[in-house]
């Protein structure tokens, strides 16, 4: 098979699934089973991507044959095929919880092919080279997110989606208007041609002012310091499986652009526009965990935890070292997993107690010590406890951190480990440890939980992996990062090696 | 339905009948003519989508269901099947991924006809468009009617 073709199935086929499923709108059995199997695919082309990536280099398919850099190119490099990887495991895993979780009336209302789409534009983000489709993906995978976001309609729903739509509207807007000016700086929109003719632009002034207004529509999408508001306000909202995935994939594709435009395009200034990153990030990660703290809802507190989690991610790029950007890369393939399973778990708790507020919850350890068990490893490798997945995200950026000297970072990301220890120790002995409040709240008849349990369940298992097989990941992640960090792989492998 | 959203009058009514299928037509006309010249897929959706929203002001709700026979959710979905199906015909003859593919077919009368792969995009297109058009309008309108 032609390898290029590769790079395109894992956009292609979630089309191709969501497609057929929406035309099955009525057949609610094939539906799900649609939703199974594509994301069950998607995943085989992931994991054949990845590994096509690491034996051939950067793969590029000239999407329709029109040459780079005049036509739309897909572009897997090794940060993209990991990117994808870890949304189609995500993927994967929500549309099987769904399968248990979502309501009949929901999936009248389009919700598999909806949750197509979503990873359609996900990947779409991860894998296109140029910088107007990737708005484009960005705009299928938010229409998507605002679709289901709101299924249900309930009060609390509709005021997190406004809050929601608005502010990513009001960064799609920034981001189009960078796109217009940078396309008006060198007439390109591919991003390895883009990254070639900046470097011959005289005004380097309008170059930064540039990189700023990608910096603000990226990480008001990454959910990062000042402009984050929007994402406690909104994922606690929706049914569990679409929180998860919320929170697994969509601030990382945010964190994937700041990635991709600030190691690629963006690096000739690296002393001003990754100092400014540095500060984000710091504040990021203050801001998101003492967010937590003040929460008592398990969903508004693994929300906040997200924010206070992109921090680390961008630290990683902000320090702007080979250490620095194999820790980034490492903490997103960490991240993703552990995430999206604290929320299954949150689901679990909700499908047995009935409730999300640690207030009413309690005893979850003396009648499911299971489930305290699944919810143990991912909070305790969130929290950066060793040997789980976790530590050595964590360990690897403050290392990096430390050979910089970048003592204030370092500083508060020790103590944001610190933090978010305690807000997982706040739930476990909210919900698992202390006995059941009084009144006993009505517990909801018990359902088969037994997929849930298998799915957290592998999810744990990863995090325990990735920990364990620390080794052979840290070097997928230092492969990512050489890439990062030297361009010019990237647009000799879009434009030819002897392009200039 | 109460009297209140009546907008029966005979006039709209027999236009409507007349129109109906020279809308269709046109929209046809735009699909097919879109590929060298203006029009399209997306224009003649529009057009088409219009036609069977005449239909709606002049008749009522059910009517323009009737028309469409199916739920236009699955009229989006037959679309993006065609759309993303256009795609694949390339890898077939060992070519880039989306390559347009071209067929020419000689025809006894009408001499040759060029088929062509940005064609059944096309196709798909326009049923995209009559089905998102119409599932907006008749979400407004299925409101109105309970």
């Amino acid at each position: 098979m032609d390898l290029t073709l590769l790079v395109a199935l894992p956009v292609i086929l979630p089309l191709l699934f969501g497609a057929v499923s929406l035309v099955m709108l009525n057949n609610h059995n094939v539906q799900r089973w649609l939703g199974a199997i594509g994301t069950a695919s998607i995943l085989i082309a992931a994991c054949a991507l990845l590994w096509q990536c690491r034996e051939q280099g950067i793969l590029v398919l000239e999407v329709g044959s029109w040459p780079a850099p005049f036509g739309i190119v897909l572009v897997a490099d090794l940060l993209a095929a990991i990117m994808v990887l870890l949304a189609a495991i995500t993927g994967f895993a929500t549309a099987l919880y769904s399968l248990k979780t979502v309501r009949k009336r929901f999936e009248r209302f389009g919700y598999y092919p909806l949750l197509h789409l979503l990873l359609a534009g996900v990947n779409g983000a991860f894998l296109t080279g140029d910088i107007f489709n990737l708005y484009v993906w960005f705009e299928v995978l938010l229409v998507a997110s605002f679709a289901l976001l709101i299924q249900g309609g309930e009060r609390a729903q509709m005021e997190g989606a406004i809050k929601y739509v608005t502010l990513n509207l009001l960064s799609s807007a920034l981001f189009l208007t960078a796109i217009g000016l940078l396309y008006g700086l060198v007439g390109s929109l591919n991003m390895a041609d883009i990254a070639q003719r900046l470097t011959q632009v005289e005004d380097q002034g309008m170059v930064t002012v540039v990189a700023m207004l990608f910096l603000i529509a990226f990480s008001i999408k990454a959910a990062a310091f000042p402009l984050f508001f929007w994402l406690p306000a909104s994922y606690h909202t929706p049914q569990v499986a679409v929180s998860a995935i919320f929170a697994g994939l969509l601030t990382k594709v945010g964190v994937y652009a700041l990635y991709r435009v600030f190691t690629l395009i963006f690096n000739a200034e690296v002393e001003f526009t990754h100092n400014i990153l540095l500060w984000m990030a710091v504040l990021t990660m203050l801001t998101g965990v003492l967010g937590a703290a003040a929460q008592f809802e398990v969903r508004r507190i693994l929300s906040f935890h997200i924010i206070s989690q992109i921090g680390y991610m961008m630290l990683g790029l902000a320090l702007y070292t080979p250490l620095a950007l194999i820790g980034g890369v490492f903490y997103i393939m960490h991240h993703i997993i552990v995430k999206a399973n604290l929320f299954l778990v949150a689901g679990l708790i909700y499908r047995l107690r009935g409730s999300f507020e640690l207030k009413r919850l309690g005893g979850l350890y003396k009648d499911h010590p299971g489930l305290a068990v699944l919810f143990l490893i991912p909070a305790l490798s969130l929290a950066g406890v060793p040997p789980l997945s976790g530590f050595f995200a964590k360990f690897i950026l403050i290392k990096a951190g430390v050979e910089v000297h970048a003592w204030w970072a370092v500083g508060i990301a020790l103590l944001v480990g610190l933090l978010t220890l305690y807000s997982m120790i706040k739930i476990w002995n909210e919900a698992f440890w202390k006995a059941v409040p009084e009144p006993a709240p009505a517990i909801p008849a018990p359902g088969r939980n037994g997929l849930l349990y298998w799915i957290t369940g592998s999810l744990a298992a990863m995090t325990i992996a990735i920990g364990i097989f620390a080794e052979p990941i840290y070097q997928l992640a230092q492969q990512a990062a050489a890439q990062l960090l030297n361009p010019q792989l990237y647009i000799n492998a879009v434009l030819g090696a002897d392009s200039l | 339905m109460t009297p209140r959203f009546n907008m029966r009058s005979l006039i709209l009514n027999t236009g409507a009948t007349l129109l109906l299928p020279l809308l269709i037509l046109f929209s046809l006309f735009l699909l097919l003519r879109g590929h060298d010249e203006p029009g399209g897929g997306f224009i003649g959706g529009l057009v088409a989508a219009a036609a069977i929203a005449l239909k709606l002001f002049a008749e009522d709700y059910r009517a323009a269901r009737t028309i469409l026979r199916v739920h236009p959710l699955q009229l989006v979905g037959v679309g993006l099947v065609l759309a993303a199906g256009a795609s694949l015909p390339a890898i077939l003859v060992g070519e880039n991924f989306f390559t347009a593919q071209w067929w020419t077919l000689d025809l006894p009368i009408f001499g040759s006809l060029k088929l062509s792969t940005p064609l059944i995009f096309d196709i798909g297109v326009y049923l995209g468009v009559i089905g998102t058009v119409l599932t907006v309008v008749f979400t407004l309108a299925e409101a109105e009617h309970s």
